[in-house]
């Protein structure tokens, strides 16, 4: 049981790291960017290639793979968001899956179809106590969530930057009349949201030694539905969210099948657009970055 | 030097004209009142000086430099500050908060220092904190820095709107209606402000429906109808204006006189 919840621990904490981007760009253009599994994916590719081609060392490699991402979210958002700011949001969504089928392609036609192995790049310790099972793998899994999402939460609430993200994500208009120059924090946002899609791509990609250009999908989702059960809009309901996901897939397998997994992902997705639909913590005038 | 001046500036959408080829100039120091019957396009002119709108044709020009090629937080850089008529302050940010946001303009330190916490930045934003408590202080709020700025009663939030805006350090101040609203001590309370903005060197444009607020407060006022200008003057001549009793104050002329 005690196993289980590690487990679900570490899935979850993934799940967190994804989630974070969504809600973060919903939280200031009120969109989903559905895009965003396969930034994840080319942060994994990143990472791999600067890990096993440049054989640079694991913190390095996640660096190189968050900024690189980042740059990858900004364009993304330049270039098929923003000239749709003022259009209907359906159209910015319809560009968002555009978006999503092109990077999947381009990943398809640069890295090839074939899955990657992507061993991590030092020696993974067993700790054995009793039954339960820990390596040191999923401490550092655990442990690079937990830290990130603490440096989030600091640049959200502490600094000018993360004022000006509020500001924003509250009103433009206004906003903009502040002196806050919104199209930098947008670019910031998408940059933030994507780094971190990025490390989570690292992370899973090392963990399930695989990486390949349709991995963002499945992620890419869990990390919607996490953000949907949290409360999309809400930092705090995005964590949240991604551990309640990864604990309930993980439980359910624990006491179903293994195949049930995704189908609970998404019945619970379901669930709370029925009961739920502004989530956990998603009140509907909550905190929207 | 006009710290504000228009040229002939139009604007429609579609086949409306809100404005008319207003010109207006708005002199360092000065209070000018804009009035003006509902729909006669005064915050239709606020949002083309602070950008939010380009004009049709004419030109807008603060300091004597051109605006029309500025984005609203460009504009807001070089020195224009507003309010709203509908306050939209940041209700889920605290009280300092949305005043800090307002200073932030005038500060410094970028992404990179604060994520690496430089000490430089620290001092900045201790700095600011400070200039922003004094700003709450000089606005007459007296709360928790700290509240949630949605739970501050309607008149405080004006104050702290009026806060926000002196932040950014404007030299000219566009305050929307900042009397709607608000109850007889209230409105005393603003008009006292806004004299006291305008002695700290500040210069003013105030859109007001309250008459007696604008006619003893503004230095000069101007009057819209149907988007055009229709007088200008002190607040007695403009009074006495028959175009403007015809448009405008109607028989209310003699209440307000």
């Amino acid at each position: 049981m005690l196993q289980q919840v590690v487990n679900g621990l570490t899935l979850g904490s993934s799940y967190a790291l994804i989630a974070l981007g969504y809600t973060m760009v919903y939280g200031v253009l009120r969109l989903i960017n559905f895009a965003h599994g396969e930034i994840y994916m080319v942060g994994a590719f990143i990472g791999l290639t600067a890990s096993q081609i440049a054989g640079l060392p694991f913190a390095a490699a996640m660096v190189i793979a968050m900024a690189g991402a980042a740059v990858v979210g900004v364009v993304v958002e330049r270039i098929a968001y923003r000239p749709l700011r003022k259009a209907p949001r359906l159209a910015a969504l319809i560009s968002a899956i555009g978006m999503s089928i092109f990077l999947r392609n381009l990943a398809l036609a640069v890295m090839g179809p074939q899955t990657r192995a992507f061993p991590i790049p030092f020696e993974v310790k067993q700790f054995t106590t009793g039954r339960l099972r820990i390596s040191s793998f999923d401490v550092l899994i655990l442990l690079t969530s937990v830290g990130l999402m603490l440096g989030l939460h600091f640049l959200v609430h502490k600094t000018k930057i993360g004022k000006a993200m509020r500001a924003t994500a509250e009103d433009k208009e206004t906003a903009s009349l502040m002196g806050i120059s919104v199209n930098r924090v947008i670019a910031f946002t998408f940059a933030i949201g994507s780094a971190l899609a990025a490390s989570a791509g690292v992370l899973i990609g090392m963990n399930f030694n695989a990486v390949d250009p349709s991995m963002g999908m499945m992620p890419g989702l869990k990390g919607f539905t996490a953000a949907v059960l949290g409360g999309v809009g809400s930092i705090p309901g995005a964590m949240l969210g991604g551990i309640l996901l990864g604990m309930a897939e993980v439980m359910g397998v624990a006491l179903l099948k293994s195949e049930w997994r995704d189908a609970i992902a998404f019945g619970i997705l379901a669930l709370v657009l029925l009961v739920k639909p502004s989530g956990i913590l998603g009140r509907n005038l909550q905190e929207k970055v | 030097m006009p710290v504000l001046e228009l040229r002939e500036v139009s604007k429609s959408f579609g086949g409306i004209t809100a404005v008319r080829e207003v010109s207006l100039s708005v002199n360092p120091g000065d209070i000018l009142g804009l009035i003006g019957p509902n729909g006669a396009g005064k915050t239709t002119l606020f949002n083309l000086v602070t950008g939010i709108y380009s004009p049709s044709s004419g030109e807008i020009l603060l300091d004597g430099r051109n605006l029309a090629a500025l984005q609203p937080h460009q504009i807001t850089n070089s020195g224009l500050a507003r309010t709203f008529q509908n306050i939209r302050i940041f209700g889920q940010m605290s009280v300092l908060e949305n005043v800090m946001i307002g200073r932030h303009c005038r500060t410094r330190s970028g992404i990179l220092g604060a994520i690496l916490g430089m000490p430089g930045v620290k001092k900045e934003e201790k700095e600011t904190r400070e200039r922003c408590l004094e700003l709450l202080d000089f606005v007459g709020l007296d709360v928790d820095p700290d509240e949630k700025a949605s739970n501050l009663s309607y008149g405080q939030q004006r104050q702290l709107e009026i806060a926000r805006a002196l932040a950014t350090d404007p030299e000219l101040l566009l305050l929307d209606e900042p009397a709607a609203g608000m109850n007889l001590q209230e409105t005393k309370e603003i008009t006292s402000l806004i004299k006291r903005i305008r002695d700290a060197g500040k210069t003013i444009l105030l859109i007001e429906h309250d008459m007696r607020m604008v006619m003893g407060t503004a230095d000069r006022v101007a009057v819209l109808d149907h988007g055009t200008k229709i007088a200008e003057g002190s607040p007695k001549e403009v009074q006495r204006d028959p175009a403007v009793i015809k448009a405008y104050l109607g028989d209310e002329a003699n209440v307000v006189a």
